[in-house]
C-alpha cells in the first residue's frame, strides 16, 4: 500500500463526496436562483442543438454505464450468466459508442465555448473549466478503451468493481488494493471523476438533480395550495 | 423553513386530485414567490415624467427600492375637472411605462466618453502645451490630425474618460473657436424645451453667455404649421385634449389618435357617447379610422384638394344660397374676409395684389400712424371707406386703446360689408392661378386638364388714390367665392352650376384628385356646417404630421382652417384647429426665456432657424434639383425666381427676414477694434463695411471655412438618428465621415449653380470640429459624436414639463441621483461653463460683440417693409438696419465670468423688465423674491448680491416666479400691459387668481393647472375648457396679424408670387431622387418606386424609445418599413422580408411589413428607429442601412423666409423654413444577401 494511492483513492473520495453532499445541499438551500443549467442557447444556435444533444444523450449512457459497472455487485452480473469477459466486451462496445458521440458533441460545445466572442463573453471561469474536465476525463475514459484491449478477461474490470464495492462499504484500505497494480490511465480517469464530484456542487452540473424525471409522470393540472390554506 | 426538507415529507405530503386525476391540488413549498413579490416592492414613490416630445405629459409615480428604480404605474392624483366633463387621469401609455427599463439598461451611458483617436491626439497635445487653447488648436489647424479623428465619427472607439478632461476639452475649443472664428461658430440643438424646460435652458444659457446659437426645432421637425402664423400670427394654439368633449362633430384629420395621443384618446371615445360624429380623414387604415362613423381616405398629400372640396360646399350652402346668421357675422367681425384687395392690372389679366392700405388713399383717410398698415374695408350704411380698429398698425405707436376688435373706426359703430355684389362699380375678370393641372413624374399623383389659368368675374369698386390714380378693389369674400369657383348669381358662367360640375374645387372636381367620392365629401361638409351653424361653432378639426410634412403643407392646413373660420369655429369651445404634431406649449414661456436666453445678462441672444441652418452647412444645396419655376404662380415673373433655394435664403437673411448662423463672414468679436481704430461708431462701421462689401454675411459663402459651425452641442435629441433630414448629407458634409450618398452634386451632373451664393467645386467635408451629444444613452447621435456626455434619466433630475394637451404643470424629480457618473443637463452645463471662465483666460476676457437679428414678429420692426421686395445691397433700397436688413446690435460680454453670470439673475430683468409676445412689465418685485427664495451671493464678484440660481430648483424658481402662467400677481401685470394696447380691461380673468403662486414644491405635491395669460389665446378657467382664439373672439384681443383678424388672403408679394393669396391645391412636388439609381445596380430582384411616408410610431414616441427591449419585443425588434399587398406582390416581396429602400439620397434596409393597412404606392417607416439595434448592410452602398432621414433631403419654400411683414415675420419657432419630407419617393426591392457586416 503507498501511501499516494491510500490518498487518492482511499481518503480523496471521502473528502469529495462530503464536499459534493454537503456543498449541493448548502447550495440549494441557499442559493436557489443559481441552481440552473445556465443554457447559453439563446447566445448561438448554430449547430447547438446536435452538439448539446450528441453530448448529453452520450454522457447519460456513459453515466449509466458507469452506474452499471460499478454500483451494481458482478455478482447480479453472474446471476444474469454474463461473463466478465463478456461484461468488459458490452462496456467496450457500448462505452466506446456513446464516448465517440458525446465526444463528437463535446468537441463542438467546448469549441463554441471557447472561440464564439458571444458565448465566451458569458462565460464564467468555472462554465469553462467544468466543460474542460468533463472533456479531459472523457478522453481519458476513451483511451481506457484502447488499453482495455489488452486484457480482454475482464479482471481489471472486476478490480475496479471490487474497488469501489468496498469504497462503498468504507473499507479503504481494502479498496485500494484493487488499485495498485492498474494502468496509470485507469487510475487518472479515477482521479478525474472523484474530483468532477468534488467541482459539481460549485458548477452548473447541479441542474442534474434538478431532471424533471417527474413530468413524465404528473397529473396535467397542478395547483399549489396557499400556505396556511390547508383543508383539516 | 428548508428548501430539501420540504420537498422530501413524502410522508406528509397533502395531495388532492380533481378533475378525474387530470389535476391535483399540492401544498408544495409557494416561496419562491417572494422573488417575484420583492421585485415590485418599494421604499418609496417619487413623483415624474417624461421629458420626451409626445405632448402626453403624463404624471408618474416612480417606485424606488433600495436606491433603485424598479417600475412606475400612472399618477391618479389629478385634479378634478367640473361636472359633465370626465377627468384627465390617469394618463400614461406602454411606452412611458416601459421608461425604467434604460436606468440600468446596456445602452445606459455611465461615463463621460471621447473618441480614442481624438483622446491620443489631445494627450498629446497636452504634454506638449501647458494651455488647453494651444493644445486644442495643434490639433485642429493640423489637417491630419483633424481628419484622424472626423473620419472615425460613427465607427466605435470610445474610451472612458474624466469629467474633468472632457469639460476642458469642451472650453478649450469653445474658446478657441470664439476667439479665432467668432462665437457665432458654436451652435448648439436641443428641442422643445416644454419637455423639460430647465434642462433646454442649462444650455442655452451657456450658448447665449458666450455668443452661441441656439436653433430652432419645431420648424426643423416640420411640426410647424406655416399656416398658423400666416392665418392667426400665432406660432400655434390649440385646444386642450378635454376640449374635444365640448365638440358636436370632429373630423380626425392625418392624427393618429389613439397610437400617438394615447393618454388624451378618452375624450375622443367619451364625446362619441355623448352623441358627437366623428369623420376620420387618414390615407391608411390607421387605429383611428376605427374611431370614425365615417372613414375617407384620400391619396396622401392631396388634402388641400378635399379640404377645398368641403370648403367649396359650405361657401354654397352656407354662405351664398342660405346663409347663416352665424357664419356671416363670425366672418365680418373675426376675418379678414370684408378687406379690400387692390386688383392688380400690371399683367395681360387683372390679378389679385395687396391689401389696400389707408397711405394709399386720399389723406392717408385720416391716420398718421402707421397709416402703410392699416387695412380697409366698406361700411355697409354709408358705403364709405373705413379702417376698422384692430389692424397691425393700431399695435404699434400711438394708436393706443384700438388695437381691438370693437366694429368701430374714429367715426363710430361700424357694420362692414362682406360683399360688393350689390354695390359694385364693375364687374372685372381676375385671373386666379391653378396648379392642379400638372402631372406627375411617376403618374402616382393624378392631375385634371384645367388651364393652369383661370378666370372669373368678381364686382369691384373703384377707389380714388392718393396719387391720383384710381384702383379697382374687391373684397375677400368676393375673392374667396371666385377662387373656390362658388356661384353667387353674377352670370359667371365660369363658375360651377353644381357640385357636380367639373370646375376646380367642386366635389366632383377632386374626385380624380383624391380618390373620395364626391357624395360623401358633400355629406360631410353639410353635416359639419350644420353642427357648427346649430351650436355656433362646436365643430372641430384634429389635425397632424400626416398633412403637415408635405412640402406644400400651408396649403393643407389653410384649406381645412378655412373651413373652421368659414363655420365660425375658431375660439368657440369645443370648435377649431386642433393641430397636435410636437410639444409645443411652453406655458411659463415669459419665465423661462430670460433664464434660457441669459436675457437676464444680455440681449438679444443668438437664435436661428434650424432647417436654413442644416440646409446651408451640411450642404443640402449643393443638391438641390427643386426648381422655383416648378411652384411659383403662372401669372408670376419668372425671371424673378431664377435663382436656387439657398439664394432665396441668403437674400432673406440679408433683408433681415432670417436669421444667421454664423451671422457675418468676420469674427463679430473683432469689429470693435476696426472700428474704434477707425474712428467710427461701431454699428456704423459694421454698416458702411456691409455695404462697401469688405465685409459679407456668412450666408453667401457657405463653403469658406471662416463660416463652418464649428463646434456643435446636442442635447435632449437624437439629431442623426431621428430628425436629422438629409441624414447622409450630415454624415459627409457636417461630420466628414462615411456616408451612404448615391448622387451626385449640382458640380457633378452639370446642374444650375446657385446665383448669390458662392459655389466651391470641391465640397467642404466635416464642417464640425468638435461634436458634443449629452444623452443617458447610446443613441445613433451618440455614435457619430466626438464627445458624449452622460446625463441624468428623468427619474434622476429636477425639471417642469409641460403639453398643449392638458392645463396642468409637472415635475420632473429626482427619484434617486443619477448612476454612474451621469449628471443632470444643468449641471453638466454649469460644469463647462466653469472650465470655460477659467481656460478662456488670457484669450477672451471682456469682448464687445456684434448681434445681427431679424426683424421679430411681436415688435414693432414686423412693420418694416409694407410695399415690395427690395435687396439693399443691389441698390433697389438704402441699407438702413431695422427696416431693409437686419438689426446690428451691440453686445458686451464677460467670458471670465461666465460661470459667475450662469448661476446667477443679472440685473437687466429690473433695469429693463419682462415681457413677450409684443407686451411687457415690469418684474422688479419678483427678482427681489428670488434674492429671498434662493438666497444670493455673497462672495465679491461679478454677481455679488444678485439671486443663485445654483440648482436645477432654483431654475425652476425662477421661471414660477417670473412667468404669468404660475404667478397670479404677474399674471394681473401682463394682462394689465395687453389692456393698454387694446383699450379694454382684461385683468378680470387673473384677478381672482392674483394671490396665487406655483412653487416647484406645489407641483411635485399634486398637478397644479395653470394661471391665465396673455401669452395665450385661451383661458385656464373653471368655466371652459382650453381653446385656442378663445380670448380673440371673446375679449376682442386681435390676432396678431396685419388686418388684426384671421387671414384668408396672404397679400406678401412672395404669396402673391407663389399664387397663395387663396389656398389652393398645389400637387406634391418632384425631387428627382429615383430616376439617378432605378435599375442602376441590380441584385436580381424587381425594383418598385413608391412614396415615402414616416410617421410617428407605435412602439416609440419621437426620439426615444426604438431601442428599448421592451418596445422591440412588442413590434419586430428592428428596422421595420410598411408595404402594401399589391406593392409586395408586384416586386416579389412577401411579410418579414429584408428590404432594401434607396434613392440618390442614401439607403435603408429594414424588415417588410406587408399590410392592407398601406394604400397601394405608398411605403411606410415609423421615424427614429435606431440605426443600431438588428440594421444589416445595404447592397447599395455597403455599409449599414441607414435611418429614415437617409432617404430624405430637406427642401425650403421661399414663402416661409418671409419676414418684416406683420404676421410674416421671423420669431424663434414661429416662423421659418421648415424641414418637410413627404413628397419624397424610393426604389423598394428584395435584397439578396443579408449581409450583418459583423467584421466591420
Amino acid at each position: 500500500m503507498n501511501f499516494t494511492d491510500m490518498l487518492l483513492f482511499g481518503i480523496y473520495p471521502y473528502i469529495a463526496s462530503v464536499i459534493f453532499f454537503l456543498g449541493c445541499l448548502l447550495r440549494y438551500e441557499r442559493e436557489q436562483y443559481s441552481w440552473k443549467a445556465q443554457s447559453s442557447q439563446m447566445l448561438d444556435k448554430k449547430y447547438f442543438r446536435v452538439a448539446s444533444v450528441f453530448f448529453h444523450v452520450g454522457i447519460i449512457m456513459i453515466f449509466a454505464g458507469h452506474f452499471a459497472g460499478l454500483v451494481i455487485p458482478y455478482e447480479v452480473w453472474s446471476f444474469l450468466g454474463i461473463s466478465l469477459a463478456g461484461k468488459q466486451l458490452i462496456a467496450m462496445g457500448v462505452g466506446g459508442f456513446f464516448g465517440v458521440m458525446c465526444f463528437i458533441g463535446m468537441t463542438m460545445l467546448v469549441y463554441r465555448r471557447l472561440f464564439n466572442p458571444r458565448v465566451r463573453a458569458s462565460s464564467s471561469t468555472m462554465d469553462t473549466l467544468i466543460l474542460l474536465v468533463i472533456y479531459w476525463q472523457l478522453i481519458l475514459g476513451i483511451l481506457t478503451i484502447f488499453v482495455s484491449t489488452g486484457h480482454m478477461d475482464g479482471y481489471v474490470m472486476k478490480d475496479l468493481m471490487s474497488w469501489s464495492r468496498y469504497l462503498l462499504t468504507f473499507r479503504p484500505a481494502e479498496a485500494i488494493a484493487f488499485m495498485g497494480e492498474l494502468h496509470w490511465i485507469y487510475k487518472a480517469h479515477v482521479f478525474w471523476g472523484i474530483t468532477l464530484f468534488v467541482l459539481f456542487p460549485f458548477s452548473r452540473l447541479v441542474h442534474i438533480w434538478s431532471v424533471p424525471v417527474g413530468y413524465f409522470g404528473r397529473n396535467y393540472q397542478v395547483v399549489r395550495r396557499r400556505f396556511g390554506d390547508r383543508k383539516a | 423553513m428548508s428548501h430539501l426538507l420540504d420537498k422530501l415529507r413524502y410522508f406528509k405530503a397533502h395531495k388532492e386530485p380533481f378533475a378525474d386525476g387530470h389535476g391535483v391540488t399540492t401544498d408544495q413549498d409557494r416561496s419562491w414567490e417572494q422573488g417575484y413579490r420583492q421585485r415590485w416592492q418599494h421604499d418609496k414613490v417619487v413623483r415624474s415624467t417624461h421629458g420626451v416630445n409626445c405632448t402626453g405629459s403624463c404624471s408618474w409615480k416612480i417606485y424606488v427600492k433600495d436606491g433603485l428604480v424598479t417600475w412606475e404605474t400612472q399618477q391618479t392624483d389629478y385634479p378634478r375637472t367640473r361636472p359633465d366633463l370626465p377627468n384627465h387621469e390617469p394618463r400614461g401609455c406602454p411606452r412611458g411605462a416601459s421608461y425604467s427599463w434604460y436606468i440600468y439598461s446596456a445602452n445606459r451611458l455611465k461615463y463621460p466618453k471621447i473618441r480614442g483617436q481624438l483622446m491620443k491626439l489631445w494627450r498629446e497635445a497636452k504634454a506638449l502645451h501647458s494651455d488647453p487653447v494651444k493644445a486644442w488648436e495643434s490639433i485642429i489647424s493640423d489637417p491630419v490630425k483633424a481628419k484622424s479623428y472626423k473620419e472615425r465619427r460613427g465607427l466605435g472607439g470610445f474610451v472612458r474618460a474624466s469629467w474633468d478632461e472632457v469639460n476642458e476639452l469642451i472650453a478649450a475649443s469653445n474658446t478657441y473657436t470664439a476667439k479665432t472664428y467668432g462665437p457665432d461658430r458654436i451652435t448648439g440643438f436641443s428641442p422643445i424645451p416644454a419637455m423639460s424646460m430647465v434642462s433646454y435652458a442649462a444650455g442655452a444659457r451657456y450658448l447665449s453667455l458666450i455668443g452661441g446659437n441656439c436653433l430652432s426645432f419645431y420648424d426643423w421637425y416640420c411640426d410647424l404649421p406655416p399656416a398658423s402664423p400666416q392665418i392667426w400670427g400665432e406660432q400655434t394654439d390649440v385646444p386642450e385634449s378635454a376640449d374635444w368633449y365640448n365638440s358636436n362633430y370632429i373630423i380626425v384629420w392625418g392624427s393618429n389618435v389613439p397610437q400617438t395621443r394615447t393618454p388624451d384618446a378618452h375624450f375622443l371615445t367619451e364625446v362619441r357617447y355623448k352623441g358627437t360624429k366623428t369623420c376620420v380623414i387618414t390615407s391608411d387604415y390607421s387605429e383611428a379610422s376605427k374611431f370614425g362613423d365615417t372613414w375617407l381616405a384620400p391619396r396622401q398629400g392631396t388634402d388641400a384638394a378635399l379640404a377645398m372640396a368641403f370648403s367649396h360646399v359650405i361657401l354654397q350652402e352656407f354662405h351664398v344660397d342660405n346663409p347663416s346668421s352665424y357664419f356671416t357675422d363670425y366672418i365680418k367681425r373675426y376675418t379678414d374676409m370684408p378687406m379690400l384687395v387692390m386688383l392688380d392690372g400690371s399683367g395681360e389679366h387683372l390679378s389679385q395684389g395687396r391689401f389696400l392700405r389707408a397711405a394709399d388713399l386720399v389723406d392717408q383717410l385720416g391716420e398718421t400712424n402707421n397709416p402703410d398698415w392699416k387695412t380697409i374695408a366698406v361700411n355697409a350704411a354709408d358705403q364709405r371707406l373705413t379702417s376698422p380698429n384692430g389692424a397691425i398698425g393700431y399695435r404699434w405707436g400711438e394708436d393706443a386703446a384700438k388695437w381691438n376688435l370693437e366694429q368701430k373706426d374714429r367715426q363710430g359703430e361700424l357694420d362692414l360689408m362682406l360683399s360688393l355684389k350689390d354695390n359694385h362699380d364693375e364687374l372685372v375678370e381676375v385671373a386666379f392661378p391653378y396648379f392642379g393641372g400638372a402631372p406627375h413624374e411617376y403618374q402616382y399623383f393624378q392631375h385634371t386638364d384645367h388651364a393652369d389659368i383661370q378666370l372669373r368675374k368678381i364686382p369691384a369698386k373703384r377707389v380714388q388714390l392718393a396719387d391720383g390714380s384710381t384702383a379697382l378693389v374687391a373684397t375677400v369674400f368676393d375673392m374667396m367665392l371666385a377662387h373656390y369657383g362658388v356661384d353667387n348669381g353674377l352670370g359667371d358662367e365660369s363658375r360651377a352650376k353644381s357640385f357636380d360640375d367639373n370646375v376646380p374645387y367642386t366635389p366632383a372636381w377632386q374626385e380624380a384628385i383624391t380618390g373620395v367620392k364626391r357624395a360623401d365629401v358633400i355629406r360631410i361638409a353639410r353635416e359639419f356646417a350644420r353642427t357648427a351653424d346649430k351650436t355656433r361653432g362646436r365643430s372641430m378639426v384634429i389635425v397632424g404630421a400626416a398633412l403637415n410634412h408635405w412640402y406644400h403643407m400651408d396649403m393643407n392646413y389653410r384649406g381645412l382652417i378655412n373651413m373652421l373660420m368659414l363655420c365660425g369655429c375658431v375660439g368657440q369651445s369645443g370648435g377649431g384647429w386642433a393641430h397636435y404634431v410636437g410639444q409645443e406649449k411652453l406655458r411659463p414661456q415669459t419665465g423661462w426665456a430670460p433664464l434660457a436666453f441669459a436675457l437676464d445678462w444680455q440681449r438679444p441672444p443668438r437664435h436661428m432657424n434650424g432647417t436654413s441652418f442644416f440646409y446651408n452647412h451640411s450642404s443640402q444645396w449643393r443638391y438641390e434639383k427643386l426648381d422655383m419655376s416648378e411652384v411659383i404662380s403662372p401669372l408670376a415673373n419668372k425671371d424673378k425666381w431664377s435663382g436656387s433655394i439657398i439664394d432665396f435664403n441668403s437674400r432673406a437673411e440679408r433683408m433681415g427676414w432670417l436669421p444667421s448662423a454664423p451671422q457675418l463672414g468676420v469674427n463679430p468679436l473683432g469689429l470693435a477694434a476696426e472700428a474704434k481704430a477707425a474712428g467710427v461708431e461701431l454699428k456704423d462701421y459694421v454698416l458702411q463695411q456691409l455695404k462697401d462689401r469688405k465685409v459679407k454675411f456668412a450666408c453667401e459663402q457657405p463653403e469658406n471655412p471662416q463660416n463652418f459651425p464649428r463646434n456643435m452641442f446636442i442635447w435632449r435629441s437624437n439629431l442623426l438618428g431621428s430628425s436629422g433630414k438629409g441624414h447622409e448629407y450630415m454624415l459627409r458634409h457636417l461630420l466628414g465621415t462615411k456616408h451612404g450618398l448615391l448622387g451626385k452634386d449640382l458640380g457633378g451632373f452639370g446642374g444650375k449653380k446657385p446665383e448669390d451664393v458662392e459655389w466651391t467645386d470641391e465640397p467642404a467635408e466635416g464642417k464640425v470640429d468638435l461634436f458634443v451629444t449629452l444623452d443617458f444613452r447610446m443613441s445613433t447621435t451618440c455614435l457619430y459624436s466626438d464627445i458624449v456626455l452622460p446625463t441624468a434619466t428623468w427619474y434622476e433630475k429636477d425639471d417642469m414639463n409641460t403639453s398643449d394637451m392638458h392645463p396642468f404643470i409637472h415635475p420632473l424629480t429626482a427619484a434617486i441621483d443619477p448612476v454612474w457618473e451621469a449628471r443632470s443637463d444643468w449641471e453638466i452645463f454649469k460644469g463647462i461653463a466653469k472650465a470655460f471662465s477659467r481656460v478662456c483666460v488670457g484669450h477672451l476676457g471682456k469682448e464687445t460683440d456684434v448681434v445681427t437679428t431679424p426683424m421679430h414678429h411681436d415688435t414693432p420692426a414686423e412693420l418694416a417693409q409694407p410695399y415690395g421686395v427690395k435687396a439693399w445691397w443691389k441698390g433697389e433700397c438704402e441699407a438702413i438696419p431695422g427696416k431693409t436688413m437686419p438689426h446690428i446690435n451691440v453686445v458686451e460680454r464677460d467670458y471670465p465670468n461666465t460661470y459667475a453670470r450662469f448661476t446667477s439673475i443679472g440685473p437687466l430683468l429690473e433695469s429693463i423688465g419682462n415681457g413677450g409676445k409684443g407686451i411687457g412689465w415690469d418684474t422688479k418685485e419678483e427678482v427681489e423674491f428670488l434674492r429671498k427664495l434662493n438666497r444670493t451671493h455673497t462672495a465679491e464678484g461679478a454677481n455679488q448680491g444678485m439671486a443663485k440660481i445654483e440648482s436645477a430648483i432654483d431654475a425652476c424658481e425662477m421661471i414660477l416666479s417670473l412667468a404669468p402662467e404660475t404667478n397670479g400677481h404677474v399674471a394681473v401685470k401682463a394682462w394689465g400691459a395687453l389692456s393698454k394696447i387694446t383699450g379694454r380691461d382684461h385683468t378680470h380673468l387673473a384677478k381672482p387668481k392674483e394671490e396665487e403662486k406655483i412653487r416647484f414644491n406645489d407641483i411635485v405635491a399634486q398637478p397644479r393647472k395653470i394661471i391665465s395669460s396673455p401669452t395665450w389665446s385661451g383661458l385656464e378657467d373653471e368655466h371652459v375648457s382650453y381653446n385656442a382664439g378663445y380670448t380673440n373672439v371673446h375679449e376682442l384681443i386681435p390676432w396678431r396679424t396685419i388686418t388684426g383678424r384671421q387671414q384668408f388672403y396672404q397679400d406678401h408679394e412672395w404669396m402673391r408670387d407663389f399664387g397663395e393669396t387663396l389656398c389652393a391645391y398645389k400637387p406634391p412636388i418632384n425631387l428627382k431622387t429615383v430616376q439617378p439609381v432605378l435599375n442602376k445596380k441590380p441584385n436580381g430582384n424587381k425594383e418598385i418606386v413608391l412614396n415615402w411616408i414616416t410617421p410617428h410610431q407605435k412602439w416609440g414616441i419621437h426620439s426615444t424609445y426604438s431601442d428599448n427591449l421592451l418596445m422591440l419585443t412588442l413590434s419586430r425588434g428592428g428596422p421595420i418599413v410598411w408595404i402594401s399587398e399589391i406593392d409586395a406582390k408586384a416586386a416579389g416581396i412577401v411579410d418579414n422580408d429584408w428590404i432594401e429602400i434607396f434613392n440618390v439620397n442614401g439607403s435603408i434596409s429594414a424588415r417588410a411589413v406587408v399590410s392592407q393597412r398601406v394604400p397601394e404606392g405608398m411605403s411606410m417607416m415609423y421615424h427614429a428607429q435606431e440605426r443600431i439595434v438588428n440594421v444589416p448592410g445595404s447592397e447599395m452602398t455597403g455599409s449599414r442601412g441607414g435611418i429614415h432621414n437617409s432617404v430624405t433631403r430637406a427642401v425650403m419654400k421661399p414663402t416661409h423666409m418671409i419676414g418684416g411683414y406683420a404676421q410674416q415675420a421671423y420669431g424663434f419657432n414661429y416662423y421659418g423654413t421648415v424641414g418637410c419630407n413627404r413628397d419624397e419617393f424610393v426604389i423598394v426591392r428584395k435584397m439578396d444577401k443579408v449581409d450583418w457586416l459583423d467584421t466591420e
